[in-house]
């Protein structure tokens, strides 16, 4: 812990020597957070709560507000700023905000709260994560995640969310990847669900109330902009096919992340990147967006149809303890059979003091690392087997199988129905897959992006996690924003509202409209004849193969030339049957994957620029000797937001810097 | 595996639906049903015709979004969610009946897609905890015996997906309603609206046209979270307690 007085900058500037992606960009501006609080870390949002406009109660009824998205990050949002009283509007495109993707997440939510007395506090879940970012998030904002965190648990308990209980009827703690306090609550393998249904409770309090609308089966497909401001949205009733304008005094983006650009990941199959890459084009930055999170414990591809990827949650690390034959002749052997000492604990082996607690991108990397040398286990995909094994035959015989199963049932369910395998008798098999995204649209210490009036809250946006998000933190951040930032931070803009008033006749928005349209009446008259689902998996492939767990210059280039030529083909060959005015699932998966191309070709190029092996993003140019990470400090502590350069040009980058004043840069080291 | 599937057709909500017949091949045991679907999609995509649309997102057995009667049973012939559904459960050569929910609370929208917000406004009727936002006590304030917070959460697992509804010959939402009053019933938290709440709810499920529970037990046996029967007993009993306090 160093100076805290928040005046002292503890590093320089980063100078970038190396240009990897010339000729595939153009540079801007560096840009500052204009919102951002100086002063002492602890005191910064106390002071800018302080110093927020506030908006008279009476007032606020005749405030709208547009959130797109009804996750934890939206639900949350929209419960709190309709029970202060603003006029809000709720969407999301499944039948029910219940359904938003939060609530796949299976280990916890951290929370400083201490109740081990174990040496946690504010500060340490603070330098845990911004350490487990490899510095590449925003000081302040982590230190009020970090702050906040409490009262998150707080509020989630009075709402009847059922957290875990020890036997005196205290909450139940444990602990997570990365980490070694026990700061993780956790209702069973489900918390997210149970968090999930706590917003959407709260959320549907307030529809009864009158506060909030929701639009279910509606899909965001335009930003609607207004003498520069964000001021409303063009989305598709996906039941009748309808095009509706909704306008607001300000409109937040809760949508959540765009890692199934990827095809295969463990998000939701109706996760888009469709919302903020709308709000993108009409001039939102897209800050790191290659920051790409690689879980470590998914259930292994088993085939080629396979749609999704189904994660194992990182709490199973804890117990379960991982390995991988020594000997490459030993990997169709039934696991059971092979002695201990042909066994290779190889997380345990190289990282003694953190074994299979290591943050999820070394996990992740080592595991892929083992695989490469010919040494995964399961069917072979491809040229290798890739699996590793997660064995809990140690703890079943040190606790008895009662106990893991009261912890674990759910999940050991799950991976047997999925797998066919029985994980108490058969060691599970493992493999890493895409999970979250750390990148988004940029967003300043309010949340605001740089489009005046649009904001953006959860996965969505950039801001807490840098470019490796440590487990139980999403969650935390998505409530976090939801709950307690974005309700005391969107108070100053709208203090400047009421806005003049528009209407559907608007010429911006008639052209918003108009374009929306358009775009619909393409995709239907192409009239090709591949699938949308085919173009979604080939992109899938190209990303995973050269944009993935480990990337290099060479492979970079090549992979956006591979999409340049993708989206030509794309947009001359597909097939879309069906028509605009009804549902058509079809439909609306062509203008996400239309999205997710020109996404997949940014991201290639951000991955392209940043020369440094960084969280979960390595650089096979950028590595020590002995093949870990290698972070620049001195050319890449910085944020790239890019700005969208039109159709025809190239993207522009503009650069934020990252300087700490309560924490000292260090590599990270976890041997 | 080579399968012939009867599925059920439906342009729009007031359109004439009708059973369609298709052959789907090479369908491995690994897949799960959605997937398989996916499989028939993609095909007859490649033949021209109009893709069946079907309600899913998470395919990890917990959103709740999908939703398909198979051969007769909510989810098909495991007790699951679909998308949690593999294969492996069918044999080759089998024809197997793919419909939609049908229940009156839950109007057909397209093929296979049914309106469940029904749900939402039995929800929006009571079934939530009255705190708003910042107006909570310190989490450890109000200590919660470890058998009813387990037992709270055993019911708060339903996912929402009216498989319930679907299995019931009344069409009945009592076991999804029962979830909900248990979970908040069970815990210190959910005492102060106890009463309203269950009446409310119950007002609301029959205002959207969901039957009577006469004890039947379909809808346990179908649910894919295992909401235990007994949840219904505690939302009558509550019903009854909250009559008997004047609501
Ligand atoms: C399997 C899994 C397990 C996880 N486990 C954990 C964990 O244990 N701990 C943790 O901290 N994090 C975990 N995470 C991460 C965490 O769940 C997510 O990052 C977080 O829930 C995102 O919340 P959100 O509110 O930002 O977005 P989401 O919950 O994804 O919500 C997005 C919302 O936006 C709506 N939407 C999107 N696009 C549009 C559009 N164009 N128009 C209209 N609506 C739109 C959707 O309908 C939805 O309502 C997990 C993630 C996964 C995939
Ligand atoms: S009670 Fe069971 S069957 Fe009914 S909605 Fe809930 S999870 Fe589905
Ligand atoms: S798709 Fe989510 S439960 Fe089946």
């Amino acid at each position: 812990m160093t100076d805290q007085s928040g005046t002292v900058a503890l590093n320089k500037p980063a100078e970038q020597q190396s240009d990897d992606a010339h000729g595939y960009y153009t540079r801007g501006e560096n840009i500052v957070d204009g919102a951002a609080p100086t002063g002492p870390i602890k005191d910064r949002w106390t002071n800018h709560i302080f110093d927020t406009r506030l908006v008279n109660p009476a007032n606020r009824r005749k405030l709208d507000v547009i959130i797109v998205g009804t996750g934890l990050a939206g639900g949350a949002a929209a419960a709190t700023l309709g029970e202060a009283g603003y006029n809000v509007k709720s969407f999301c495109y499944q039948d029910s905000p219940r359904r938003a993707h939060s609530i796949a997440a299976q280990g916890g939510i951290n929370g400083a709260k201490n109740y081990k007395e174990d040496g946690d506090s504010v500060f340490r879940l603070f330098y845990d994560t911004v350490k487990g970012g490899d510095y590449r998030s925003r000081e302040s904002n982590v230190y009020r995640l970090a702050e906040v965190s409490a009262s998150i648990i707080d509020q989630c308990v009075a709402q009847g969310v059922p957290f875990a209980r020890e036997y005196g009827g205290l909450l139940d703690n444990r602990s997570f990847g990365g980490v070694q306090v026990s700061r993780t609550f956790y209702a069973r393998g489900q918390t997210g669900q149970q968090l999930l249904i706590g917003a959407y409770q709260a959320l549907e309090r307030q529809v009864a109330a009158g506060t909030v609308t929701t639009y279910t089966r509606h899909d965001m497909l335009e930003l609607v902009m207004v003498d520069g401001k964000a001021r409303g949205i063009i989305a598709r009733d996906l039941s009748t096919g309808e095009i509706e304008t909704h306008l607001a005094d300000a409109v937040v983006l809760a949508s959540g992340g765009y890692g199934n650009v990827f095809f295969l990941s463990t998000n939701a199959m109706g996760c888009n990147v469709t919302a903020t890459w709308r709000a993108h084009r009409k001039g939102a930055y897209m800050a790191n967006p290659c920051y790409t999170q690689i879980h470590p414990t998914c259930i292994p591809v088993a085939g080629e149809h396979q749609s999704k990827l189904t994660l194992m949650s990182e709490s199973l690390r804890n117990d379960g303890r991982i390995w991988v034959p020594k000997n490459a002749d030993d990997c169709t052997k039934d696991p059971r059979e092979i002695p201990e000492e042909d066994r290779d604990y190889y997380l345990e082996r190289i990282y003694p003091a953190f074994g299979n607690l290591v943050p999820r991108d070394i996990a992740s990397r080592q595991a892929k690392n083992v695989c490469d040398e010919g040494r995964g286990v399961g069917p072979k995909v491809g040229d290798f087997r890739r699996g590793v094994y997660l064995d809990f035959s140690e703890v079943i015989e040190r606790t008895g199988e009662d106990k893991v199963r009261e912890k674990y049932d759910n999940l050991f369910d799950m991976y047997e129905r999925i797998t066919g395998e029985n994980p108490y008798e058969v060691p599970m098999r493992i493999y890493p897959a895409v999970h979250y995204v750390m990148g988004g649209l940029w967003v300043d210490y309010d949340l605001q992006s740089n489009v005046p009036g649009l904001f953006v809250t959860g996965e969505a946006n950039f801001s807490d996690h840098g470019a490796n998000r440590l487990g139980a933190s999403a969650l935390m951040q998505g409530l976090s924003d939801g709950y307690f930032v974005l309700p005391n931070t969107i108070r100053g803009y709208l203090a400047d509202g009421p806005f003049e008033t528009i209407d559907e006749s608007h010429p911006a928005v008639v052209e918003a409209r108009t374009s929306v349209e358009q775009r619909i009446e393409t995709f239907l008259s192409i009239n090709g004849t591949r699938s949308v689902d085919s173009f979604h998996r080939e992109l899938g492939h190209i990303m995973w193969e050269f944009c993935g767990m480990e990337r290099s210059e060479e492979g970079l280039r090549k992979a956006i030339d591979m999409i340049r030529e993708l989206k030509r083909e794309f947009w001359s060959n597909l097939r879309v049957l069906g028509s605009a005015d009804t549902l058509n699932q079809a439909l609306e998966k062509a203008g996400r994957v239309a999205d997710f191309i020109e996404l997949g070709e940014l991201m290639c190029i951000d991955a392209l620029n940043r020369r440094e092996s960084c969280g979960g993003h390595f650089r096979a140019e950028s590595q020590t000797e002995e093949g870990e990470a290698l972070r620049h400090d001195d050319e890449f502590a910085y944020v790239a937001a890019w700005e969208f350069g039109g159709d025809e040009g190239q993207p522009v980058l503009h650069k934020e810097d990252l300087i700490y004043t309560a924490i000292e840069m260090k590599q990270r080291s976890y041997k | 595996m080579n399968l012939t599937l009867k599925i059920w057709r439906q342009a729009g909500a007031t359109a004439k639906g009708a059973m369609h017949t298709y052959e789907v091949d090479e369908i491995s045991e690994d897949m799960s049903f959605l997937e398989m679907l996916d499989v028939l999609n993609e095909q007859l995509n490649e033949q021209g015709e109009e893709p069946v649309a079907f309600d899913h997102d998470c395919r990890e057995g917990i959103c709740g979004s999908c939703d398909l009667m198979i051969n007769g049973r909510p989810h098909g012939p495991e007790v699951t969610t679909t998308c949690q559904l593999h294969m492996r459960s069918f044999k080759d050569g089998d024809t197997i009946h793919v419909e939609p929910w049908r229940a009156e609370g839950f109007p057909v929208v397209k093929d296979l897609i049914v309106d469940r917000s029904a749900f939402d406004r039995i929800i929006q009727a009571g079934g939530y905890i009255s705190v708003n936002t910042g107006a909570a006590p310190d989490a450890h304030a109000t200590p919660v015996p470890r058998e009813d917070a387990m037992k709270a959460f055993n019911v708060a697992t339903c996912i929402g997906c009216g498989a319930c509804v679907a299995a019931c010959p009344n069409g009945s939402a009592s076991l999804f309603m029962g979830a909900k009053i248990t979970h908040l019933g069970r815990l210190p938290q959910g005492q102060p609206e106890r009463d309203s709440r269950v009446v409310s709810m119950v007002a609301q499920h029959d205002a959207e046209g969901f039957g009577g529970c006469t004890n039947i037990g379909e809808c346990t046996s179908a649910c894919p979270k295992e909401i235990p029967l007994d949840v219904i007993s505690q939302l009558n009993k509550d019903l009854r307690t909250a009559i008997r306090h004047g609501h």
